[in-house]
């Protein structure tokens, strides 16, 4: 890979070039920030059925930026559970995303030290999905890029809670409106973005057998760290020798 | 501050180390291992793979239609039109079956 190369080029030199990258990241983010907004204001809804206020599900939203994590703490919250134990269920909800930190640096290690303290903050499954897509087409991803597929998703995710905190019981049968299928959808839609890449339907394979027998033996959320690991390992197992060497 | 507050306090921190800790720990390499590379290469699709793989084994026959139709929308169109077709399908089948 000559991620190095294009990183360099990558800076934008003049501000219109920086303006349209940013708008071209900002159509990526739309559909996403759509795809979302169920889930935001249903995690408003939740948040203050479950006794928050609408500043603290705001704060929630705008502090962790991270949805499935965010419900669990919600859930767990109504349930009397220490504190410790709710702070470790988001921590260990959100394990997954030491994966995606890891890989998308070499996409975005160009980026200035605040940049990239800012765009690790960002970085939710859809961002890194997207990251990972943009580099895979050889166009530079530059912070501006980044920046705007971050924006329309994050505004709005802060911006849902408060709405959903408001207006509470907005959703009022969640399963009628199908809303525990909708995220498996959307993110089957991110994997099948990926369908192109090496060894694909080895690693799906893995990661779903393993990801499910971890599920209903070990249970959630490890049943995510770990079918991941099993995924990855498959990768490394089935990967050509020679495949791997022309990469680097 | 309530104790809600702390927890999402303590959340958020967490949620960033988890962020940041994969490429800070990465990035004390010089140079990436090529296997390192093609584990890396394999995160999307091993990690998002985790977020359905479950959710389908645990789902309704509705479910199960509405995934496997956007599964094959996604062949053809983008991953918007994919999970507005997923959506609509679970929720028709929701309502009316």
């Amino acid at each position: 890979m000559d991620e190095q190369i294009y990183q360099r080029q990558s800076v934008p030199s003049d501000p219109g070039r920086a303006r349209t990258q940013f708008w071209e990241g900002f159509a990526k983010g739309l559909p996403i920030m759509i795809a979302s907004a169920p889930f935001g204001l249903l995690f408003g809804a939740l948040a203050v059925d479950n006794g928050f206020t609408v500043f603290q599900a705001v704060l929630m939203s705008a502090a962790i930026f991270g949805g499935a994590s965010q419900m669990v703490g919600i859930e767990l919250f109504g349930h009397n559970v220490p504190a410790w134990l709710i702070v470790f269920s988001i921590f260990a909800v959100n394990f997954r995303h030491v994966l995606y930190s890891a890989a998308v640096g070499r996409r975005i290690g160009h980026f200035k030290p605040l940049q990239s303290a800012l765009s690790y903050f960002l970085l939710t499954d859809p961002q890194y999905a997207e990251t990972e897509k943009r580099a895979e087409s050889r166009k530079p991803v530059t912070f501006i890029w980044y920046l705007g597929v971050a924006t329309p998703i994050y505004v709005m995710w802060v911006t849902e809670a408060w709405i959903g905190g408001l207006f509470g019981n907005l959703i009022s049968d969640p399963h009628a409106l199908g809303i525990d299928m909708l995220l498996p959808i959307y993110f089957l839609g991110l994997v099948m973005g990926f369908r192109k890449r090496d060894n694909w339907a080895a690693i799906v394979t893995a990661s779903a057998l393993v990801s499910i027998i971890a599920y209903k033996t070990i249970g959630s959320p490890w049943h995510v760290s770990i079918g991941a690991l099993a995924g990855i390992l498959m990768a490394v197992v089935v990967a050509k020798p020679e495949q791997a060497k022309e990469r680097n | 501050m309530s104790s809600i507050t702390w927890i999402i306090i303590a959340g958020a921190v967490l949620t960033f180390l988890t962020r940041i800790g994969g490429h800070l720990v990465l990035s004390r390499f010089e140079r990436i291992h090529p296997r390192v590379e093609v584990a890396l290469n394999a995160v999307p699709a091993a990690v998002l793979t985790t977020l359905v793989a479950p959710a389908a084994a645990e789902a309704d026959w509705r479910g199960l239609i509405a995934l496997a139709f956007a599964g094959l929308v996604a062949l053809r169109f983008n991953a918007l039109t994919m999970f507005l077709a997923g959506g609509a399908v679970i929720i028709l089948l929701r309502q009316f079956s």
